[in-house]
């Protein structure tokens, strides 16, 4: 889709009614809801700067076999001859030809951050992507029916949103062995139920409606009413539920893999990074877990900062939790009495 | 009031019941004979056998299963297959490191957080909001090992090579009863590893419950009777802002009581987490499960509390 140029005059700002999302053929043009979100996302300063910091991840994780042909060091294979000094212990960021240094197995910290970065990347959206989708259709079902289906269902999202969830993944990855597909199921296994029971809200509210009502009364079947009707309307919070909800997969994912229990050696990621090199070299050898640590710092920081800057574009009445300036007028948000904040946050902490 | 504590404590023991079946489920579908992992490699046939029958494990399933929750009603856990104790009696050991976690990060998270959230909120696009917004923000996206492994880094390794050595290493732990000065010594880095993380999600909460009250027309009325700023927000806003503070709390802290793994692990602490995860290693199932049964046991028992506190705090939910 091409935006016109912009020029973002105050009328954007203003939060435009659902409803309307067809308004094409009126005098005045009209602009749906995901143009105008849009064009409030490029005038965000933080949102360019989140989108950078992933961006940047991204292309790390794109050039990760680039880097290591350029190299010719390996993510994997350990080398000891030319990866380790003549004393056998690892080098320094900036020896030997090593920008981020060596682990103790004489691997090239560089080259493993950025195979890294693909992990993360991966098991982040992937994850992020099943709960979203599932959580979304169980919250419009749980929603939309009601009765026992419902009674059933938010049963259902309760237990596993009080299930002492890092815990049960441990189990879980130990007695089927850790894998990447295992490690993406697990997060998404748990994280689902916090976009259902929000979704489930939403739809809730929605389906006491008009044009549900009216859906209804020309015939519409259920699925049609929820996935054609409904759904649209839910596509703002679940979109920031969905961007908030990487950071705590990608957590999720290093503190399996930290734990021994993830997607585990020899394939590198940064939570096995961090775990190596804490039990081996000790703190003398900084740069084992400082890297990693500065790179899932890097990404959950951007995805937490977007994640705000979305929720800001789709609904500039709520509450924002990282405000900057906008650029070219207030930041928004009133200072008092804002609208409560159902969708600010995904119920999961972080794992303790 | 009554019947719904009876409801509410019913609807725990069903998801204890489900979550104790599951782990049992999972771990006999999928796992190799016990019998022969306690007998060792040099086990003979015979012997294996003896143990298999000594542990009631030639039964059927569902036999063991049932005698499993009939033991589990009168509170025996069992018998830990590698350190051969009453898992009861070591649970209760385990335990007492993860009440000094909480207690003492429940306290710095709480006051951090609370301040944190006050301050912003009373001032809101201050420079302390802003400031607060960062601490929310570094908060939300900081994993707990890295920031165990921060502090374990610039507190003991630079700080002792430094010749400062006031911070303990890892793998410290003094029993509060032994020596409550020490004891407070070799947890001070867990706490702050577990509070700073926590505490950001207490100022963000405490933020925005206490500027939507703030806004309430009662708080118009209260200063408009000419209180003191200082006794509108801690006496009029704060008791309406708390409610959800409170809830936060109770599950936070019962998450905290059934195992800090991560911080365990880092640190290591001889807690709940840390034991869980070594009892994952060695596959000792009365273990995993009387630790699976806790952690979720603390969860739903806060549940509950907390839905009573609610009650407590706020009149509005009594009448409802």
């Amino acid at each position: 889709m091409s935006l016109a140029p912009v020029e973002i005059p105050t009328q954007v700002l203003e939060p435009a009614a659902p409803e309307d999302g067809q308004g094409g053929g009126r005098a005045i043009q009209g602009r749906s809801p995901l143009r105008l979100a849009l064009a409030r996302l490029r005038t965000d300063r933080m949102a360019w700067v989140a989108a950078g910091m992933i961006v940047l991840m991204a292309l790390l994780a794109i050039v990760a076999p680039l880097i290591s042909a350029a190299t010719g060091h390996s993510a994997y294979n350990p080398d000891l001859v030319n990866g380790t000094n003549s004393f056998g212990q690892p080098y320094g960021p900036g020896q030997a030809g090593f920008l981020l240094g060596t682990d103790n197995l004489g691997r090239d910290i560089l080259v493993r951050v950025a195979y890294g970065a693909r992990i993360s990347l991966l098991v982040g959206v992937l994850a992020t992507l099943l709960a979203t989708i599932g959580g979304t259709v169980i919250g419009l079902v749980s929603g939309y029916f009601g009765g026992w289906i419902d009674a059933l269902l938010a049963r259902l999202m309760d237990a596993v949103l009080s299930f002492p969830y890092v815990l049960a993944a441990i189990v879980i990855a130990s007695v089927f062995g850790g894998s990447l597909s295992l490690t993406i199921g697990v997060i998404a296994f748990f994280s689902w139920a916090a976009i259902g029971r929000i979704v489930r809200g939403q739809t809730l509210s929605q389906k006491e409606k008009e044009y549900v009502e009216a859906a209804r009364s020309i015939g519409a079947a259920p699925f049609r009413i929820m996935f054609v009707d409904i759904l649209p309307n839910l596509i703002a919070p679940v979109l920031v539920l969905g961007t908030l909800l990487v950071p705590v997969a990608i957590v999720f994912e290093a503190t399996l893999d930290y734990l021994g229990v993830g997607v585990g050696p020899p394939i590198p990621t940064w939570g096995n990074m961090l775990a190596d090199d804490q039990g081996s070299a000790g703190f003398g050898a900084w740069w084992f877990w400082v890297f990693p640590s500065v790179a899932l710092l890097i990404t959950t920081l951007g995805f937490n900062l977007l994640g705000d800057s979305v929720r800001d574009a789709l609904d500039p009445r709520t509450e924002r939790i990282f405000a900057m300036r906008r650029k070219g007028g207030a930041a928004s948000g009133g200072p008092n009495g804002t609208a409560p904040d159902d969708s600010a946050s995904v119920a999961e902490p972080a794992p303790s | 009031m009554i019947r719904f504590i009876i409801r509410r404590v019913v609807q725990g023991i069903i998801t204890l019941w489900v979550i104790v079946s599951l782990v049992f489920i999972l771990f006999f579908m999928t796992k190799p004979d016990p019998a022969r992992l306690l007998a060792g490699k040099e086990a003979t046939v015979a012997q294996v056998a003896t143990i298999r029958r000594a542990l009631g494990l030639d039964a059927p399933l569902w036999q063991q299963y049932l005698s499993f929750l009939g033991r589990l009603v009168q509170g025996n856990l069992g018998e830990s297959y590698k350190l051969h104790e009453p898992v009861t009696t070591l649970l209760g050991q385990w335990v007492q490191v993860d009440i000094s976690l909480a207690v003492g990060a429940g306290i710095i998270w709480l006051i951090m957080g609370l301040s944190v959230g006050i301050l912003a909120a009373r001032r809101p696009r201050s420079v302390w909001d802003r400031s607060a917004t960062v601490f929310v923000l570094v908060g939300l996206s900081t994993p707990t090992f890295i920031l165990g492994l921060l502090l374990l880094f610039v507190f003991f390794y630079i700080l002792t090579t430094h010749g400062i050595a006031i911070f303990p290493s890892a793998g410290n732990y003094t029993p509060f009863l032994t020596n409550p000065a020490e004891w407070a010594h070799d947890l001070i880095l867990p706490w702050l590893t577990l509070a700073l993380i926590t505490a950001a999600t207490y100022a963000r909460l405490s933020r925005s419950s206490l500027l939507e009250v703030l806004g309430e027309d009662y708080i118009r009325t209260a200063r408009a009777k000419g209180l003191s700023e200082r006794r509108v927000v801690y006496r009029h806003a704060l008791r309406a802002a708390i409610t959800p503070i409170v809830t936060q709390f109770g599950i936070d802290l019962a998450t905290v009581l059934g195992g800090a793994i991560i911080t365990e692990t880092i640190f290591g602490l001889p807690g709940l987490g840390q034991n869980v995860v070594n009892a994952i290693g060695r596959e000792d199932l009365p273990v995993i499960q009387g630790i699976v049964l806790v952690a979720a046991a603390f969860i739903v028992v806060a549940n509950i509390i907390v839905d009573v506190l609610y009650a407590v705090i706020d009149p509005r939910v009594r009448l409802s």
